[in-house]
């Protein structure tokens, strides 16, 4: 078992990290991905929003069943009846059960976001390899430097903020944790935004989130 | 096991493989056709319509829901966003044709979020048709479905029309088509006037005028009810988007342009 941390730690640890953040018009999320075609964070329902970090293929295989998951239990019940904190139990579980059967843990972490119909009712998760799953409140980090990061946006963040003080805050805490100015076109974000009829996930292009941000 | 890495990003067939009892389509084994209609309480009415426009494509559906000779409801909804590109318009029995709307609004999410990217306009309009064609046995049976599909076709940029036959055969309609059981008396309004090009408030003038008139012929399709304030419901698919039109925008297009329009073919005096 501690052999089998160690390594799912090691793997995680060298993923780039990702951040997921409250502001007054919902939720951000913002990744460092180098790729601008294999995604780190995806939609996943209505309100619900997921982040991966860690080995690409295998948080793929989890963003894949939980896609299958919430379409159908919205299929089966009603949209309003997916929600994030019965989807981060099941992956809890899931990833739980394969850490303690299987020789090979996985080398992952997830978050998974719900944007509430009050600002006050957003709820984030982060799920670790071994299938720990805790309850963030403002904010929620995964993946390298994670600890880090988490240190940083403790001292920074101090309640919801307007979107562009939202993504600058993002920004400041990638800068100060990895020690590295983050780079526009290695950035994914995007936004579970509250007030969006419908489907609240959309993808911010780079020249939308550019004007909010210094970073050149 | 790696096949399973290989499977279609499709929740119909998700469904088809671990919830069969899901799906719309019930089996209703040794029912007749005549078991099922009287179950059902007769055959149903309806009228839906589609027509293209400049800026992409119109869909027009009715709100009347028949049991027999028994009016079961007034505000029925036949016409649904089913994306931000496309919707649908349903003809047949009900209960069926509104979990197929579902399944294939289900559908197209699903695969835009397992693909990031939606699926092309031909890909919805036959993945409709494989729904369609999986009814048949139900059709047979007497609960067809028969929709109409319209959608924005991003790379042709132009609105484009469906229409289906029960055993899901799949044509597409260059101008308009409606279907149901007042579709040719709409569609003979339509041949009428019909024009390429249209706008949108002309397209939609024309949309209502086809549905009254299938009204006039058909008990069942209901057309515009002011004294219940009850409209007709019309989306607009355009490259922005899918837009359900309301309530005052239908009035207002009825109230300008179609009804003196009728009148005047009927030889009425205009605005008496």
């Amino acid at each position: 078992m501690q052999d089998k941390a160690e390594y799912a730690r090691k793997g995680v640890g060298k993923a780039r990290p990702s951040i997921a953040i409250e502001y007054v018009g919902g939720i951000l999320l913002v990744a460092e991905n180098p790729s601008p075609a294999l995604h780190k964070i995806c939609e996943i329902y209505d309100r619900i929003a997921f982040v991966g970090a860690g080995k690409y293929g295998e948080f793929e295989n989890l963003r894949r069943a939980g896609i299958r998951y919430a379409d159908l239990k919205g299929y089966t019940y009603d949209r309003e009846d997916v929600t994030a904190r019965s989807l981060a139990n099941a992956y809890s579980q899931a990833i739980g059960e394969i850490f303690s059967q299987q020789v090979k843990p996985l080398e992952v972490e997830i978050a998974v976001a719900q944007v509430g119909e009050t600002p006050d009712t957003n709820e984030l998760y982060r799920i670790s390899f071994d299938g720990s799953i805790a309850d963030e409140k403002g904010f929620c980090v995964i993946g390298g430097q994670a600890e880090e990061l988490m240190r940083v946006l403790k001292q920074l963040y101090k309640g919801q903020q307007e979107l562009g003080a939202t993504l600058e805050l993002a920004a400041d805490a990638l800068e100060r944790g990895t020690g590295q100015k983050p780079q526009p076109d290695f950035l994914e974000v995007a936004l579970l935004e509250r007030e969006r009829p419908g489907r609240k996930f959309r993808f911010m292009g780079t020249e939308e989130f550019g004007g909010h941000l210094k970073l050149d | 096991m790696w096949e399973k890495h290989l499977e279609l990003p499709s929740f119909h067939e998700l469904l088809r493989k671990s919830h069969p009892e899901l799906l719309p389509w019930a089996s209703l084994e040794g029912a007749s056709r005549e078991e099922v209609e009287a179950a059902l309480g007769g055959p149903h009415g309806t009228t839906v319509l589609a027509l293209k426009h400049a800026t992409g494509a119109l869909l027009v559906g009715d709100r009347l829901a028949t049991e027999g000779w028994h009016v079961a409801d007034r505000r029925v909804q036949k016409v649904y966003k089913t994306d931000e590109h496309s919707a649908i318009a349903i003809s047949g029995a009900a209960g069926v044709c509104l979990e197929m709307v579902r399944l294939l609004q289900t559908e197209l999410a699903h695969y835009e979020k397992l693909e990031g990217a939606e699926l092309s306009t031909e890909g919805k309009a036959n993945k409709l048709a494989q729904m369609v064609r999986a009814n048949l046995p139900a059709a047979l049976q007497g609960l067809a479905v028969i929709p109409i599909l319209v959608g924005y076709d991003l790379k042709m940029d132009e609105g484009r029309i469906f229409k289906y036959d029960v055993t899901g055969g799949r044509y597409e309609e260059a101008e308009f088509h409606a279907a149901g059981s007042g579709g040719q008396d709409a569609r003979n309004s339509l041949k009428k006037f019909y024009r390429a090009g249209m706008g949108e408030d002309e397209a939609l003038a024309l949309g209502l005028e086809a549905l009254q008139d299938a009204a006039d012929e058909n008990v069942g399709t209901s057309g515009i009810d002011l004294e219940r304030s009850i409209f007709p419901t019309a989306v607009m698919t355009t490259r922005d988007g899918v837009f359900e039109l309301s309530d005052e925008r239908l009035r207002e297009a009825y109230t300008q342009v179609a009804e003196p329009r009728r009148r005047a073919r009927r030889g009425e005096e205009q605005g008496g």
